[in-house]
């Protein structure tokens, strides 16, 4: 394949579209987003067999290298596949923290024998991670970090406590960020890799006020992590963190590899509509709320040059290695575009749109205010707007902090 | 604040001292999490009534204090700062109000009395969709025998599942959407044909559906004019909307205080995050907004007890204002206090909620921007 003509291509194509065809259930046409987002509730037998199928052919991170499962695509073989899953419906059943964020790293900084244990599985779509790093004492302050990891010879001894764990109560592995030196505050951080089945690992689910609870405060009690699950060197965590980070934010605003995160800012349908619907419109066929149209108008076209901004990145990244430090932009554009669209969709909606529950509510109104709880969080996790005003003020515009 | 004659100051003070003994928001929580059909503790808001707030704008002579609209109005900022749930903006303003300015004397007398003392809860039952829109009137009510038969329905009706009497606009001519035409009746909530169900909603507060299935009632239960309730149903919204603007305005304060409390407690980095300017900016806005609110919410209020031309416009600007500062800070509450305030455990999360369901409330503040325009002449 070393030729990336436009034949090899058509052959691609033919072959990705028969294989869909043969393999993608029907039943689970267009439901990619809302099972995904339900996490392990997507745990049907269709699901199942379909995220079997893509895992064991590689395509669920196809531009991942094959000596460990991945189908090792191109990027132009990749954005085939993808055409042709969008022209079936079909969706990318493997995701989460150790696709997005997690399986990019460790590629990056694992032992050969770590890429042979952990990205398998993350292939194959059969292991859930969570991420262990931020703590009730250190939010945006990351580096302020606790936990504690005590050489014990050929282990670290880790207490401490972790919180906004997402997904904690369904992930087998973890990876966590542990304090190895305190004497020190950025070089005194370790990465490491903590299996979730210690009897030391206590995890409690947090009830968000979306009624949800995809996060949990996690505890680590006299856990034991064999030396062989740190990556990177001892005390070299927060390099190899911040660069996570840096995938997370990614793939947070919508770019890098999850276009999921992007459906979510505009699902539900365009808001010009919606608006129709619910509000009425003249006899023109403008939305009846003259100040509501010029709003939604605001937003949309926010959200328009947001898009342009992704597409134009991701055209740029096509020439470097990997995520830039522009992705902070990104991050606060897509949640600003994404918490105000929910904004506008309770306000398009009126009372309606603030259903709690009930059959007077439709489910797409119901949605809609757990949505815009939900989304007041973006703001927040993978480093606050804030954290990345701070990143885009001093790294990139070079402003100085306060003498 | 507004200069507060001594009956009011006694009456604010009255109110914060009970508010915070009696009526945290841990006791909102406990309503809330004991899924009461009522959505408030009946227990409180006898204590309420016990102390008189349930008569505040009620004349003297039907059992009330006639103490005036900013008197409640420094009331409902103090419960609006717990986000304590009562009728008491629904009941013994709304409904009183309406009854005050179109009643009979007749009318009066039988409903003002048991209004004042708390045993009986009145509502408005004014919209039909998910917008407020107090002209889009399509419940009949058709002339038959010695009164009229009310056929439709009413949505979002506050306290609608408690409430022993209903305010009603009703279409007695046109069509839904003109002005005239419109009739308000008096309905208790015992006619027959009369039935509702609840609306469960993100702020858990009280409101229902309610349905009117041929139901009949005596021409003595018009309210004020028939054909010409319109003019009677905007008066007494204007001082509905201004009531629940201050309860938006005590819910407002107590938000941010909450929040400057957080910037002055939480470390990071080393330091308060309250050092940082990124935030202080923010705060002195929230701050400056607070202020410019309270002086438009204080003057709706006192424009309705001087009788002044200038209410309606007074009272868009103050509902819409407060609106923006509402929605404004809550959600600075929960962004500032970041992962914590996205808790259900943390109080973030229910003004964010009540702050959305007032502002949705009466008008928006589209909808008051668009009215105020419109009272301007343009």
């Amino acid at each position: 394949m070393a030729d990336f003509g436009g034949g090899d291509l058509d052959a691609f194509r033919a072959d990705a579209r028969t294989w869909l065809e043969a393999n993608f259930p029907p039943s689970l046409k267009g439901k990619g987003l809302m099972m995904m987002r339900e996490g392990e509730a997507a745990d049907t037998a269709d699901y199942t067999a379909w995220r079997d199928a893509m895992g064991a052919k590689g395509w669920g991170v196809p531009t991942w290298p094959k000596e460990y499962g991945a189908a090792g695509l191109s990027a132009a073989e990749a954005k085939v596949l993808q055409q042709e899953m969008g022209k079936i419906g079909a969706w990318n059943p493997i995701g989460g923290m150790g696709v997005m964020m997690f399986g990019p790293t460790l590629l990056e900084y694992g032992t050969e024998a770590q890429k042979q244990q952990h990205i398998p599985p993350i292939v194959k779509g059969t292991l859930q991670w969570c991420q262990g790093f931020s703590e009730p004492g250190a939010g945006s302050d990351l580096a302020s970090l606790a936990t504690k990891a005590e050489d014990k010879g050929d282990h670290f001894l880790v207490n401490g406590q972790k919180i906004w764990t997402s997904g904690a109560q369904w992930a087998q592995w973890c990876f966590c960020l542990v304090r190895t030196d305190t004497t020190r505050k950025h070089e005194g951080i370790s990465f490491v890799l903590i299996d979730m089945a210690d009897p030391g690992v206590e995890v409690r689910p947090i009830q968000l006020i979306s009624g949800n609870s995809p996060f949990c405060e996690t505890f680590f009690t006299d856990v034991k992590v064999p030396k062989e699950n740190l990556v990177g060197p001892l005390n070299g965590g927060w390099s190899i963190a911040k660069r996570l980070l840096q995938h997370e934010r990614s793939s947070l605003s919508g770019g890098g590899g999850g276009g999921g995160a992007a459906a979510a800012l505009f699902g539900g349908g365009p808001l010009d509509a919606l608006a129709k619907k619910y509000v009425g419109e003249d006899e023109n066929g403008r939305i009846a709320d003259g100040e509501l149209r010029v709003r939604i108008t605001q937003h949309q076209m926010e959200a328009k040059a947001f898009m342009l901004t992704l597409m134009r990145a991701a055209a740029e990244s096509r020439s470097n290695s990997g995520p830039s430090a522009a992705t902070s932009i990104m991050k606060n554009a897509g949640s600003k575009v994404g918490q105000d669209r929910a904004e506008l969709m309770l306000e398009i909606m009126g009372r309606q749109g603030l259903g709690w529950e009930g059959e007077e509510f439709t489910q797409a109104e119901l949605n809609a205010v757990r949505t815009w709880l939900g989304g007041k969080a973006t703001t927040i996790y993978g480093g606050s707007a804030e954290i990345q005003n701070n990143i885009i003020s001093k790294r990139i515009l070079g402003l100085l902090d306060h003498q | 604040m507004a200069v507060l004659t001594e009956e009011q100051s006694m009456l604010r003070d009255a109110a914060k001292t009970w508010t915070q003994e009696k009526s945290p928001v841990t006791a909102f929580r406990k309503v809330r999490d004991s899924g009461r059909p009522e959505a408030f503790d009946p227990a409180a808001f006898a204590e309420m009534a016990e102390m008189g707030w349930t008569g505040v704008i009620i004349p003297e002579e039907y059992g009330g204090s006639d103490f005036g609209y900013l008197s409640l109005g420094l009331i409902l900022e103090e419960t609006g700062r717990t986000l304590t749930a009562s009728p008491l903006l629904s009941s013994a303003l709304a409904a009183a109000s309406a009854i005050i300015l179109g009643g009979t004397d007749a009318q009066r007398a039988a409903w003002l009395p048991k209004i004042a003392s708390g045993e009986l809860i009145g509502a408005l039952a004014i919209d039909e969709g998910p917008h407020h829109h107090p002209e889009k009137v399509a419940l009949a009510a058709a002339k038959g025998g010695a009164g009229y038969k009310l056929t439709g329905s009413k949505t979002f009706v506050l306290e609608g599942m408690t409430a022993g009497l209903f305010v009603v606009s009703a279409r007695t001519s046109g069509k839904s959407g003109d002005k005239d035409g419109i009739t308000l009746f008096l309905v208790p909530a015992d006619a027959k044909g009369l039935t509702r169900k609840a609306l469960k909603l993100a702020d858990s507060r009280g409101a229902a559906v309610v349905t009117f299935d041929g139901v009949e009632v005596g021409a003595d239960a018009v309210l004020g004019s028939a054909d010409k309730g319109y003019d009677l149903l905007e008066q007494t919204l204007d001082r509905a909307r201004a009531g629940l603007a201050a309860e938006m305005l005590g819910a407002a304060l107590q938000a941010f205080e909450i929040t400057l409390d957080y910037l002055k407690t939480r470390v990071q980095f080393g330091q308060l995050i309250g050092s940082f300017q990124a935030l202080q900016h923010r705060a002195a806005k929230m701050f400056t907004d607070l202020e410019l609110s309270r002086s438009c919410v204080e003057a709706a209020l006192a424009a309705i007890d001087d009788n002044s031309k200038d209410v309606p416009e007074l009272v868009s600007l103050a509902k819409a204002k407060m609106g923006d500062t509402l929605h404004l800070v809550s959600n600075e509450m929960v962004q500032m206090h970041g992962g914590i305030g996205m808790t259900d455990a943390h109080d973030a999360g229910l003004y964010l909620k009540r702050a959305r369901a007032a502002e949705a409330t009466y008008g928006g503040q589209s909808y008051h921007r668009d009215r105020y325009a419109r009272i301007g002449g343009y």
